[in-house]
């Protein structure tokens, strides 16, 4: 698909995003706008996932590590065609499916892992990774993990486990906004040099602009690294990309937006003719 | 019991091809015989349980059969979130095998005892508790584990625990075996403590009191057909685990009986009391402080039943 295609359906899902957390009062807003690319790249791009065979063995796996961005996985994974767009209607609703995080794989098609205590998403992405080897299977498997996600041992467990394994099929790209729930992820837990850490750790890392699609495209297409390392992907996001009142105001974690603040965002994302 | 389950792995393993050992870096040359068989399907993780549980899920949710093993806390309170999450919410087949339970390693102190794992663990929803008595028992366990679809925890002592003969091996998940028959009192044992359980019954029989064992190998889900039997038939019921008295079997059973109409038997529990053991001693020496000794069973059930 083109990058401008895929920038379109990019625009398209964040205004869905934003108008369903103002008519269903769902928070963590600003943690789902920063990572709409990195999900539009992976399912409209660049991993193997065919949403009429949710289940095949073969697929690539992609894991919403970071969990609370539920809100904009479920919408890419309606456009995609996993499920009927017209099931998104019952968001938030009692009785329904949708909550602030993924649902298990067994409530949900496309759902590779009930996420949503951080710090599990890696582990499991692993598990699934190191599988894949000893099925003698092709697939690969990107896990998608917030910075606030970092302060979690278990990542770093996963870290030093995958690179002694050498597991050469599994990608972690790290939505880095610079903010956690209450503040500066860099104030609460030192967290940079992110790139250099996850080096020392024995990754392959490199540093992207997470907006921009052209580079998403082709860091998760790239062919495996000769070494047999796993990839780290730092993508330097803006928390609430898109909505100019949004961007970088990190009260968007919880807050959710009114009738006006509504329409002004859908106008900025050119969606109102 | 750990060379049994190496064994017994490593026999599994042959047959299926999902199943996988995952170890947080004890068993030193104890896996030795499966790595040979199966280098690809062996994983020693480090000491870093938390990541291992989530492996092993990740693997179950991509067709596999892992097995996860370590001492008993690391496997089960330092990765207990993971195991709530990763296992037990997703509904996954993983096997989580804690070694050296209970007062296993009473000389290790309280770091390495594990008296609390059957209350934290039949609590989880989805999640199959087994507490094999013996090696075979354990053996039976782990193939049955491997055939669930669901999580199981299975609690195993260290080494060197006593067969015990029974009248009836027939295992089932959830069906409690009969060691033998009785007329006069019930006593229930899960796990390592069955050999204590059978001498007490025999301390009993020489004073004219005749003691039906039972091998409740399954913590949960509860064999209610069997506790109703038991409830039913006996006036004094004794449950005995090395696991602290809250929330294990005892615990177990004393929810189901709250649940009932009085009926004819009085519960007694034997188990570690709500504390940490704060002095060194051997695993002897432990139950001995607990009172979980042939002696102080029959004496208690003695006076249970004499009270009736």
């Amino acid at each position: 698909m083109e990058l401008e295609k895929l920038q379109e359906i990019a625009s398209e899902i964040r205004g869905r995003i934003i108008s369903t957390s103002h008519r269903t009062k769902t928070p963590h807003l600003g943690s789902c706008l920063s990572c709409v690319d990195i999900l539009v790249a992976v399912y409209f791009h660049s991993l193997q996932i065919d949403p009429k065979k949710p289940r095949d063995p073969e697929r690539d796996r992609f894991i919403l590590s970071k969990g609370h961005g539920a809100a904009a996985l479920f919408q890419v994974l309606a456009m995609k065609g996993f499920y009927p767009e017209s099931m998104l209607d019952s968001y938030g609703e009692d009785g329904g499916i949708f909550a602030e995080h993924p649902p298990t794989p067994d409530h949900l098609a496309g759902i590779e892992a009930a996420t949503g205590s951080l710090g599990h998403g890696l582990p499991i992405g692993l598990g699934m990774a190191l599988s894949a080897r000893i099925q003698k299977q092709s697939y690969k498997v990107v896990a998608l993990l917030s910075d606030g996600e970092c302060n979690e041992g278990s990542v770093w467990e996963a870290a030093m486990m995958a690179a002694a394994q050498k597991v050469d099929n599994l990608m972690v790209v790290i939505d880095f906004n610079k903010w956690q729930a209450t503040g500066r992820s860099e104030e609460i837990l030192a967290l940079t040099p992110l790139v250099d850490k996850w080096r020392a750790f024995g990754w392959d890392a490199c540093e992207i602009n997470g907006h921009d699609m052209g580079a998403l495209v082709e860091v998760l297409t790239k062919e495996k690294n000769s070494e047999g390392k796993p990839v780290a992907v730092i993508a330097h996001t803006v928390k609430g990309k898109g909505v100019s009142f949004m961007e970088d105001d990190n009260n968007w974690h919880y807050r959710i937006p009114s009738k006006e603040e509504l329409v002004s965002a859908h106008k900025e994302l050119g969606l109102v003719k | 019991m750990r060379n049994a389950f190496a064994d017994e792995a490593t026999k599994l393993s042959a047959e299926d091809s999902r199943i996988v050992l995952l170890s947080g870096d004890i068993g030193n040359r104890l896996f030795d015989k499966f790595k040979g068989q199966n280098g690809r399907r062996f994983f020693n993780c480090g000491v870093a349980e938390a990541n291992m549980m989530g492996v092993a899920a990740g693997m179950a949710l991509s067709g596999l059969r892992p097995i996860i093993y370590t001492i008993t806390p690391f496997t089960t309170t330092r990765c207990y979130e993971q195991i709530r999450v990763d296992a037990c919410y997703q509904n996954v087949p993983v096997t989580i095998v804690g070694t050296g339970s209970g007062l296993s390693y009473a000389d290790l102190g309280p770091t390495h005892h594990s008296c609390e794992d059957l209350a934290i663990m039949r609590v989880l929803p989805n999640m199959t508790v087994l507490a094999p008595a013996d090696e075979v028992e354990l053996r039976q366990c782990l193939r049955a584990a491997l055939q669930q679809e669901g999580p199981v925890y299975i609690r195993i002592g260290k080494k060197g625990e006593a067969v015990t003969p029974k009248k009836d091996d027939h295992f089932e998940i959830g069906r409690s075996i009969t060691v033998k028959e009785g007329s006069d009192v019930c006593l229930v044992s899960t796990g390592i403590l069955l050999p204590i359980v059978v001498k007490a019954s025999e301390i009993l029989s020489s004073q004219g009191v005749n003691a039906r064992v039972e091998s409740f190998h399954t913590v949960k889900p509860l064999d209610e057909k069997t506790i109703m039997n038991v409830f039913t038939d006996y006036p004094v019921v004794a449950v005995v685990e090395e696991h602290n008295k809250i929330g294990g079997l005892a615990g177990s059973i004393a929810e189901w009986l709250a649940r009932q109409a009085p009926m004819k038997g009085r519960l007694i529990s034997f188990g570690t009391d709500d504390e940490f053991m704060h002095e060194v001693g051997s695993q002897s020496y432990a139950r001995k402080k607990y009172g979980l000794t042939e002696e102080n069973i029959a004496h208690q059930v003695l006076a249970a039943y004499k009270h009736t």
